[in-house]
């Protein structure tokens, strides 16, 4: 259990690069918190700082309020999961779990070990493979090998550095699962490093966008996704990503490739300060083939006609590109923001998310209605969002903290539900699977 | 899969190495079992097998030259072997790990003693090793083989230790282990082929060593196998010795042989497998 807490942490190379520039966050205890952004922009570095293996160049790191920037990693009791595992290959599964015990000389007895190792194991499903050698595992074994040697141990956090990254995408959702499940039903602190903007939005409390070194918004993932403060992180976060539209205000209309849209009430106060030329933000499924929106809700938006270059149908949802003429006013500032988001240009598309059933196909003209109610306007040379309402903002990550913390609650009451249940009839673990969702719905309600 | 002509063309090739490799090992052994009288034989098979070249080196009349050489040879190769192991392993990981000033110029030393040619030196070390006392001492050989053996030691456990995961250090670190702990518990059982590898071949340095062994030594007290083999006679002034050396070559090859066989196992590659992916 420990808060950790970074105070203007720098890390700046030999050849005076700062990795990392002046980053400062507060991990409360017991959150989860991701750090995410493109290559290269500093989040394993941060967290390298923060368990120890990178010295800090300026700035304070401290741990449950104790400073540590001149501790050892093993005095920082961390626990910490690699993104290629690192596990001691000449070592069993067994061995590997029980490293960081037999460490701690004279600390735990032989009996002690042996308990939390195979408790680690139990939780870990590894019971099977304790006595085989990393290299005869599979790799969802070997990252749960890796977590094993992380929980063993009673550390203060735990550390993850992209640990998903090496697995398929089917493994990759199951180990997220069991992450998220892991992580709630401890309640340890944990920071967890990754690129995948999936794994950054299902498993964090907040994230915190970094880009080249540099923070760029920290938040609950909700209001990462309807409150972003700039350009940046209303790119990198949503797949698909944000549509960015230039537009010049004309009268109460934006006037954009696309069609005129209606100014909505709420931004229009928020346009004084406004250059020019504007970038609308406007996420794919604001979007919908007017055939399919409701009558009441049409006056929300605009209606306009769009010629679609072609849809990708998915099952569940379908895609459909609109191409428009670029305005050369913005293209610069769109390819630099490409280039930020490890892309490699900003097309002049439209990505809109239609009705399943809609019959709109490539090459056809076809009416679209945009719900213009949550539209964001940036300001093209800063990539300030103009639109954002930090306080709607800040609320949405309160109410994502309470959630959390009813989260944890009813986790712990299922638990030890589940610990008297076994005290008293010794059920199997399949009953208690059952016991555990029986409790968790009744919690819900 | 190789086809038919490749597997006989691989085959013919392979055979002419071997035979070109190991003939010479076969005709010393043919000498070593041939009787003096039969050694001009001009034959490959001696006429008679005979053990009198080895009754001769173990309790014969070059008992007394031989076994203490053999003795010498043993001792000396196994410990600077095995000095220069531990010290190269130590400067290795620290090569292949830290970055401190000077590591370049630690390699390059290395480098340049290994290639300084041995004869140039044998004299004036001679010279000195006679005014310190260790002249025909067994530390008077080993610190000359250290020179030859700790820079290839170097060198070899270098590109080992550059061949383990970074993390697997940095993850015993975050475990709670000090470097000391990190680099026993985990790198040195990684890197235990290339010790091996390194140990072999700086054994073979030392016991293969002729011109320091000759030059360094004047009795038994420090002479290894190589030197003394020098030192044969015939039994009468006109009988060559060539009998008594082969059996004193085929003996000595014998300690490399089961040296190579004993740590075969333990060079296995692809220990490291598993430990990280990608």
């Amino acid at each position: 259990m420990a808060a950790i807490t970074m105070e203007h942490l720098v890390k700046k190379y030999d050849d005076g690069f700062p990795a990392v520039n002046d980053i400062s966050i507060d991990v409360a205890d017991g959150e989860f918190l991701i750090l995410v952004g493109p290559s290269g922009c500093g989040k394993s570095t941060l967290l390298r700082m923060v368990v120890g293996l990178e010295d800090i160049t300026s700035g304070d790191l401290s741990i449950n309020g104790v400073r540590v920037n001149d501790k050892q990693p093993r005095d920082r009791n961390l626990s910490m999961v690699f993104q290629n595992y690192a596990l001691y290959p000449h070592l069993s599964v067994y061995e590997n779990i029980a490293f960081p015990l037999r460490l701690s000389k004279g600390q735990f007895s032989e009996e002690e070990i042996d308990r939390k190792v195979r408790e680690a194991a139990d939780t870990l499903d590894l019971n099977e493979h304790l006595e085989r050698k990393p290299a005869n595992l599979s790799g969802g074994q070997r990252q749960r090998v890796a977590m094993g040697r992380a929980i063993v141990r009673d550390a203060d956090a735990f550390l993850f550095d992209e640990p998903l990254s090496n697995l398929d995408a089917k493994l990759r959702g199951q180990m997220r699962t069991e992450i998220a499940q892991l992580q709630r039903r401890m309640g340890i602190t944990s920071l967890y490093v990754t690129h995948d903007q999936t794994e950054a939005m299902t498993l964090g409390d907040r994230v915190a966008v970094l880009k080249r070194g540099q923070l760029q918004q920290i938040a609950s993932p909700r209001e990462l996704y309807e409150q972003p403060v700039n350009l940046f992180v209303a790119g990198f976060i949503g797949a698909p990503s944000m549509n960015f539209i230039p537009a010049r205000v004309n009268g109460s209309v934006f006037h954009t490739p696309i069609g005129d849209i209606e100014i909505p009430e709420r931004v229009q106060g928020k346009l004084t300060n406004a250059p020019e030329i504007v970038l609308l933000g406007l996420r794919p499924e604001r979007f919908e083939d007017a055939k399919f929106v409701d009558e009441t809700k049409i006056p929300h938006g605009t209606v306009f006609d769009s010629g679609f270059t072609h849809t990708e149908w998915l099952g569940n949802q379908q895609y459909g590109y609109i191409h428009y003429q670029q305005d050369a006013a913005v293209q610069h500032k769109l390819n630099e923001l490409a280039q930020e988001l490890d892309a490699d240009g900003m097309p002049a598309q439209v990505v809109v998310s239609l009705d399943a059933s809609s019959r709109i196909r490539g090459g056809s003209t076809a009416k679209i209605w945009l719900d213009s109610r949550k539209m964001h306007v940036f300001n093209p040379e800063t990539g300030e969002n103009l639109t954002r309402d930090a306080e709607a903002g800040a609320e949405l990550t309160r109410e994502a903290n309470e959630e959390r913390k009813n989260e944890i609650e009813r986790a712990r009451r299922r638990d030890s539900a589940r610990a008297d249940q076994a005290g008293t009839a010794g059920t199997s673990p399949a009953g208690g699977a059952e016991h555990d969702g029986g409790a968790g719905s009744s919690a819900a309600r | 899969m190789l086809s038919t002509k490749q597997k006989i063309g691989w085959t013919v090739i392979s055979i002419a190495v071997l035979v070109y490799a190991l003939f010479p090992v076969l005709s010393i052994l043919m000498t070593s079992f041939k009787s003096s009288s039969d050694l001009n034989s001009g034959k490959f098979i001696p006429t008679k097998f005979v053990t009198s070249n080895y009754e001769q080196i173990f309790v014969g009349e070059a008992k007394d030259l031989f076994l203490p050489a053999l003795w010498n040879s043993i001792g000396i190769s196994l410990i600077s072997t095995f000095v220069a192991v531990v010290l190269a392993t130590l400067c290795a990981y620290a090569i292949a790990r830290l970055d401190f000033p000077g590591k370049k110029i630690v390699l390059t030393t290395a480098l340049m003693v290994s290639m300084f040619p041995v004869v140039s030196i044998v004299t004036p070390l001679f010279n000195l090793w006679r005014q310190v006392g260790l002249y025909d001492t067994w530390l008077g050989l080993i610190i000359p083989y250290l020179s030859l053996t700790l820079p290839i030691s170097i060198w070899t456990l270098a590109a080992f230790f550059q061949q383990i995961p970074w993390d697997l250090d940095r993850a015993a670190q975050v475990d709670g282990a000090t470097t000391w702990q990190a680099f026993r518990k985990v790198i040195v059982p990684l890197t235990l082929p290339g010790v091996f590898t390194t140990a072999i071949i700086a054994f073979f340095i030392a016991w293969n060593d002729f011109v320091y062994g000759i030059g360094l030594t004047s009795t038994a007290a420090a002479r290894p196998v190589p030197a003394a083999l020098a030192f044969f006679t015939g039994a009468s002034q006109f009988e060559a010795p060539a009998g008594a050396i082969s059996a004193a070559a085929i003996i000595v090859t014998i300690p490399v042989v089961l040296l190579v066989l004993a740590f075969q196992r333990q060079i296995v590659s692809g220990l490291t497998q598993g430990a990280v992916k990608g």
